[in-house]
């Protein structure tokens, strides 16, 4: 079994998909889904690019005997980041999106004549 | 990482794949919220095999928790179901 | 169905793309560790005192983007409310809560605070840290607006919790500039490693980081819920 097989591929999975649904979603929840989707195949990518084979995570409860084999800590930082940057951005479009169910009575982008020129 | 824990993995992997059809094909949007949530309990599961804690327990808090909040607000504004 | 299946072969061939690539340049697990993370790990607990390196680099190895993050996050909420600003306030029928829910609610929700409270002081040592800290501070909102009918915190307070902190990050940071001419450089004592009271500024800026990530997600839920 490979490893590189299970974790690499369930993340392009999750970004194939998400690009997937957020292209033919109808409704906007939906689409705002797929790119929350989307996103979580993207941190699960970068994060499985950290990892080394056998290594321990980077915390060390033994201060003066540090190990040598630890996994990459930088996209681990990178990742906490984007996580906590995805949720903000998710609330910011679901308001938006209240908005437009407010103003125009649907969220089905085909019932939306309002965003075509 | 040992076969045991790939084998768990696969298993995941697997329920995640399915996790992702169901958002795709609900037109029951409480449905693909939940389904939603499974995939980021997943991935913060597949983030602790990776020797990622803090990033697990952030997704975990996030993802499976607040987003899911933040979108039953949502839902409950807009309507549940997909044709409207 | 064009439409579909365009979107099907767009999709797919992002997907050939990203494993072509991938599996090309970075073989799963056999990448060494070298440069700046080579660097943090070896040299990260004598320069910084945090015996969790991701957490140092959070917050002082990348500061400035941690710094930047909450300002997103500031940014975010503040258009949320913008946004929502305009809407029209429904007062429907809610359902009573059960007896049930609103006694174990009540009791549950100290803990859940003692446990957000937890990890955000223990950032240094355990995993977790000020951002996680905060949202589980706002999941145990989350659960009293669910279940009690009458809970509504104070929306002035929840502001000038996040104003005050946001700026308390600011003044920790120019200390450093002041100090030890860099801006967030660790300005106190690194203490004995694996102590709670060690690693300098670190904890300061995490606790600074859990109270203002609280507030502000508190604030977004509230904002959502009275929309």
């Amino acid at each position: 079994m490979d490893a590189g097989l299970i974790f690499y591929g369930s993340a392009i999975f999750l970004m194939v998909m998400g690009v997937f649904i957020a292209i033919t979603g109808r409704h906007l929840i939906k689409i705002l889904l797929g790119i929350d989707v989307f996103d979580t195949g993207l941190n699960l990518l970068i994060v499985s690019f950290g990892y080394i084979n056998g290594g321990t995570a980077p915390i060390f409860s033994k201060y003066p005997n540090i190990f040598k084999n630890v996994v990459d800590p930088v996209p681990q930082a990178l990742v906490l980041t984007a996580i906590v940057i995805g949720v903000a951005e998710m609330a910011m479009g679901l308001a938006i999106v209240m908005q437009i169910k407010e103003k125009f009575g649907t969220c089905n982008i085909a019932k939306l004549k309002e965003l075509k020129w | 990482m040992n076969s045991l824990i790939l084998f768990m993995a696969l298993g995941l992997s697997v329920v995640l794949i399915v996790g992702t059809i169901i958002i795709y094909l609900s037109k029951d949007l409480l449905v693909a919220i939940l389904g939603s949530a499974v995939i980021s309990l997943i991935a913060s599961i597949f983030f602790l095999i990776l020797q990622a804690p803090d990033v697990a327990i952030t997704e975990a808090a996030i993802g499976a928790g607040l987003t899911t909040g933040i979108l039953l607000y949502a839902m409950k504004k807009t309507g549940r179901y997909e044709d409207d | 169905m064009i439409r579909r299946l365009i979107a099907l072969l767009v999709s797919l061939y992002l997907g050939y793309i990203l494993y072509s690539f991938v599996y090309v340049h970075f073989p799963f697990g056999e990448r060494p560790l070298r440069g700046v993370a080579a660097h943090y790990v070896e040299n990260g607990i004598k320069e910084e005192g945090a015996t969790n390196i991701v957490t140092s680099i959070v917050t002082l190895y990348r500061g400035f983007d941690t710094l930047g993050e909450v300002t997103v996050l500031f940014l975010a909420a503040t258009g949320l409310g913008l946004i929502l600003a305009g809407m029209k306030r429904e007062e429907e029928e809610k359902p009573e809560p059960t007896l049930i829910m609103e006694t174990v609610t009540k009791h549950l929700f100290p803990l859940v605070l003692l446990f957000g409270s937890y990890i955000f002081i223990h950032g240094h040592l355990t995993p977790g840290g000020g951002f996680p800290a905060g949202v589980v501070i706002a999941t145990g909102y989350f659960m009293m607006f669910i279940a009690q009918r009458s809970f509504t915190p104070s929306e002035y307070l929840l502001s000038a919790t996040e104003s005050f902190a946001g700026t308390l990050y600011v003044i920790v940071g120019l200390l450093g500039l002041a100090l030890a001419f860099s801006f967030l450089d660790n300005v106190m004592p690194l203490g004995i490693p694996n102590r709670v009271f060690s690693a300098g500024i670190i904890p300061v800026i995490y606790i600074i980081i859990g109270f203002k990530v609280g507030s502000e997600m508190t604030g977004i839920l509230l904002h959502l819920k009275e929309a």
